[in-house]
């Protein structure tokens, strides 16, 4: 955040406290993502769908859920990351993307935190 | 500073759009085009984040289930069917894939492949639908909808449900075991329709957006509303990503 | 500078309110149904929620009326119940929750900031009429027989064993959740994306900040009360278990979540309150205040540290020893950043020039009265004494104290404060002191001998108790007849004063911050020239600077 602003500056746009060449501040166009990433993207979540399926069907014992939960956590950053433009996007979406995420684990973490210690695996 | 608030009963007026040039879509509070698209898209962002967590009071509450009564949520997942539900996630991913692809369009001004786009978006998202509705079709015709003449016998008995028993070859559950099956497809049929409620309204926007697009209004430059639509298509996805593997692949080695 | 008071008005006799200004600039219904403008849909939201306070509190007059005798003699024990159920519901998700932000928030955050509006108009309307739709469920509710679970619909009561209206209530709750929603995430856009030039993140005044760690708590705390809501209607409709026992559900899945929303619900109450007195004792004190960074920072200290403590409501509903002491621990922490702002303000106030003006009357009741509840709140914390206080009056007196005592107080503060600058009227000050002083005097009557006859034991939510306890009801109830004409005053004379107020001018308590910079009420557009800020909040020398190179009185 810039504090050296000159008030006597003509302002073309409003609201900023940063340098106007800081890339990673602003979600308008600057970039657009090309299909070529696109389509190496969804092929990748095809095949990643193909593989959670093959995976369960082995017997893995506790590995399974883990195997299946990571999977899907991997297909759905690349989602986040190129088709929902975040690795493009500002500081700020990833910050907002990072406290959504943050915020649920919470809600999980603590509540299961409560089952865990005094009713776990067992009713 | 400059301001001139004042006491002055003499505003003063903009004249129409003399005094400053910003396009048509530019709305008045802004200061900027730049400011307006950066304002949107941070607040759809802040939508989805509600979503995040109106979901995850759904995800915790199946954590804690599927911890307590495991053999119910295996043989309740042994009751969806892999088939329906891969072929589901393949048609969702590749309507994200359209979905993104439209957004492209939008940003190089290519109004017929935009609407080509949103239209292939639209048919995944009803293809979609249309394989949910056969799978719920398949649970009413066997009783596993809660609350509804809900049926514990393909849990008790298994053999009597010989199209899962012949794959599965599950033993049968105890009573209280076999009852805390209604909790699973409880959980389904929330985390599900849900989705299923969501994916509903993005179809009525995508509808919109079609016939708005083939008028030319989001390939003149002007794009949030494409864009943050596709967010809203892409979070639809992400959510599925999770239900997939949790519902449907519970212990499904045979 | 004068004598007792700072307040410089503009010559009455020549003094005008300004023709042109956000209320005279369109005539007609629709033209305030219809409105994107923040500040007349802050007046639409101002007029409906003392409509449901006035409601709420009539609620409260019954309850206290019931009190004043051992029996349940006023009404029955199941009527009694609908009561404070409907009280809890109205005050809590109608009058307190959008009371400062959709009022004071959506009036002067774009102000503050050097805006035109807020980010989102359209969705701002759209706020006020999930509100309303909210409330007409809530009146509806009332009239077609109540709902008697209390207002936290602890479960498997709400689920199974009632006959009443739980799901006419949570839909109510569900849409007034959305419109609070909307605000808190109009909020965000607006403070991110839309400060003028030169208004940097710490020159922001301290009401922005509040409402800005509010606002977080809206977006991602309520989301989660929806769920809730949405998981009792399934289950008292078709059954589907997740809370039943006998169909191996979990009840304190349902309080998990539900006060995963509910602690956080109560910054959302208190913080843009804070706000209001961070201003107010500035202005009133003539110095800016202290520790900007400290008080800036604790307001988001708040907010992150308030979801991590839902668990205290629950300490006694059989959730495990290990998970009380983690959450117990946490609870006490959450003090910490609400101590730091009331050590700030009374810094501030340290060598300040404070002179008594309503709005500082009220400021000075929320510190004492917030710190009191705010300490009682420590007690709670700790596992061992909450096992015995929880479910008796010591909790309600705790919640009431910072919730009126606290809250409402500020509320008040606030809408004398920014009553100049909303309807370019000053208030009465002689009488609105007076109202201020009935209010604190009520006030403690009623909610402080409720702390002694809840250590003592008396259970809330009971309509009758043991006889021992009548002499301190007693004084409660007459402490809350007394509150009630210290709250029924200021709706009187602030209606008055619309005709009959004296002409506040621009700047009548010659305060720093951009909305005392324009005229009273303001223009629609706030400003006619997006300004460029220079300065810190609260700088009042450079005040005394423009003062003399151009006079804003008059």
């Amino acid at each position: 955040m810039s504090t050296h602003h000159d008030p006597h500056q003509p302002q073309t746009h409003t609201g900023h406290d940063h340098d106007p060449n800081e890339q990673d501040v602003h979600d308008t166009l600057n970039h657009i993502v090309s299909p070529v990433i696109y389509i190496v993207v969804g092929a990748a979540l095809l095949v990643l769908t193909g593989l959670t399926v093959l995976a369960a069907t082995f017997e893995l014992g506790p590995w399974n859920p883990v195997i299946a939960l990571f999977i899907a956590c991997l297909k759905a950053t690349i989602v986040v990351l190129f088709f929902m433009h975040v690795k493009y996007s500002s500081k700020l979406t990833k910050l907002t993307v990072g406290a959504g995420l943050f915020t649920f684990l919470t809600l999980l973490a603590m509540t299961l935190s409560d089952y865990a210690s005094r009713a776990w695996g067992r009713w | 500073m400059t301001v001139h608030g004042g006491t002055s009963d003499q505003p003063v007026v903009h004249g129409a759009h003399a005094e400053h040039e910003h396009p048509p879509y530019q709305r008045h509070h802004f200061e900027s085009m730049e400011q307006q698209v950066d304002a949107t898209s941070f607040a759809m962002w802040l939508f989805l984040l509600t979503e995040i967590m109106f979901f995850g009071g759904l995800f915790t509450a199946y954590l804690i289930f599927r911890n307590w009564y495991y053999p119910a949520f295996v043989a309740g997942s042994h009751q969806l069917s892999i088939l329906w539900g891969t072929l589901n996630t393949g048609v969702l991913i590749t309507s994200s894939f359209t979905m993104a692809m439209g957004v492209w369009c939008a940003e190089v001004r290519r109004k017929g492949g935009l609407v080509l786009c949103l239209v292939l978006t639209f048919v995944l998202g009803i293809v979609f639908l249309g394989i949910k509705t056969i799978e719920y079709s398949e649970k009413i015709e066997k009783h596993h909808v809660p609350g509804f003449h809900y049926s514990l016998k393909s849990f008790t008995d298994p053999q009597s449900d010989p199209e899962v028993y012949k794959d599965y070859r599950d033993k049968a559950l105890a009573p209280d075991m076999a009852r805390h099956t209604e909790v699973y497809f409880s959980l389904y049929f929330a985390m599900t329709g849900m989705h299923a409620l969501h994916m509903i309204i993005g179809i009525a926007i995508l509808g919109f957006m079609i016939y708005k697009a083939q008028a030319g209004a989001y390939t003149t430059g002007h794009i949030t509303f494409v864009e943050n639509f596709g967010l809203y298509w892409h979070s639809v996805d992400i959510i599925w990503i999770f239900l997939f593997p949790l519902l449907y692949l519970i212990s499904r080695h045979s | 500078m004068s004598s007792s008071t700072i307040v410089s008005l503009p010559d009455q006799s020549t003094a005008r309110v300004p023709k042109v200004n956000f209320l005279t600039k369109e005539n007609g219904l629709l033209s305030w149904l219809l409105t994107g403008d923040h500040k007349r849909i802050a007046t639409l939201y101002l007029i409906s929620i003392t409509f449901f306070f006035a409601i709420g509190g009539v609620l409260a007059g019954l309850i206290r009326l019931e009190l004043l005798t051992p029996q349940s003699d006023l009404m029955a024990t199941d009527t009694y119940n609908k009561v404070f159920t409907m009280h809890g519901v109205i005050m809590i998700f109608l009058f307190l929750v959008p009371s400062v932000p959709a009022t004071l928030g959506n009036f002067l955050i774009p102000i503050m900031i050097g805006a035109k509006d807020l980010a989102l108009p359209k969705i701002n309307l759209l706020s006020w009429y999930l509100y309303v739709v909210g409330g007409i469920l809530v009146l509806y509710t009332m009239v077609s027989g109540g709902v008697d679970t209390g207002w936290t619909f602890t479960t498997p009561l709400s689920t199974h064993y009632l006959n009443t209206n739980v799901l006419s209530t949570g839909l109510a709750i569900f849409v007034a959740g959305f419109s609070s929603i909307f605000t808190g995430l109009n909020f965000l856009v607006t403070i991110h994306k839309m400060r003028a030039p030169g208004m940097t993140w710490f020159r922001l005044p301290l009401f922005v900040w509040a409402n800005y760690a509010a606002s977080i708590l809206m977006v991602l705390g309520t989301p989660v009360l929806a769920i809730a809501i949405v998981l009792v209607a399934l289950e008292r409709t078709i059954g589907i278990g997740v809370f039943d026992p006998a169909k191996g559900g979990d009840p304190l899945l349902f309080q998990h979540l539900f006060w995963f929303y509910s602690h956080p619900a109560v910054y959302i109450m208190i913080l843009p309150g804070m706000g209001v007195i961070s201003e107010v004792i500035s202005t009133f004190s003539r110095k800016r205040v202290f520790g900007y960074t400290a008080v800036a920072f604790s307001s988001v200290a708040i907010a992150v540290f308030g979801f991590f403590v839902w668990e205290h409501h629950m300490f006694i509903m059989g959730v495990s020893n290990y998970s009380t002491l983690v959450f117990s621990l946490l609870t006490m922490l959450v003090a910490v950043p609400s101590a730091i702002k009331i050590f700030n303000w009374s810094f501030t106030l340290y060598k300040g020039s404070i002179t008594f003006e309503t709005p500082m009357l009220y400021a000075f009741g929320f510190m004492g009265l917030f710190t009191i509840g705010g300490l009682t709140g420590v007690f709670l914390a700790s596992t061992g004494t909450d096992i015995h206080l929880t479910e008796t009056y010591f909790i309600v007196a705790h919640f009431h104290f910072v919730m009126v005592g606290g809250m409402l107080m500020a509320f008040l503060a606030g809408i004398h404060f920014w009553w100049p600058k909303w309807t370019g009227r000053m208030y009465p000050e002689k009488i609105s002191q007076l109202a201020a002083l009935v209010t604190f005097i009520g006030f403690n009557f009623t909610f402080f001998p409720q702390f002694i006859v809840g250590t003592l034991g008396m259970p809330r939510r009971y309509a009758a108790y043991p006889a021992e306890f009548q002499v301190l009801n007693v004084f409660s109830t007459a402490g809350a007849t007394i509150l009630g004409v210290g709250y029924l005053l200021p709706i009187l004379y602030l209606t008055w004063s619309l005709k009959y107020g004296e002409i506040a001018g621009s700047n009548p308590w010659q305060a720093t911050g951009l909305e005392w910079q324009i005229q009273s009420p303001p223009l629609t557009e706030n400003f006619t020239e997006i300004p460029i800020v220079d300065h810190d909040a609260y700088d009042y020398e450079w005040l005394e600077r423009k003062e003399k190179e151009v006079p804003s009185v008059g």
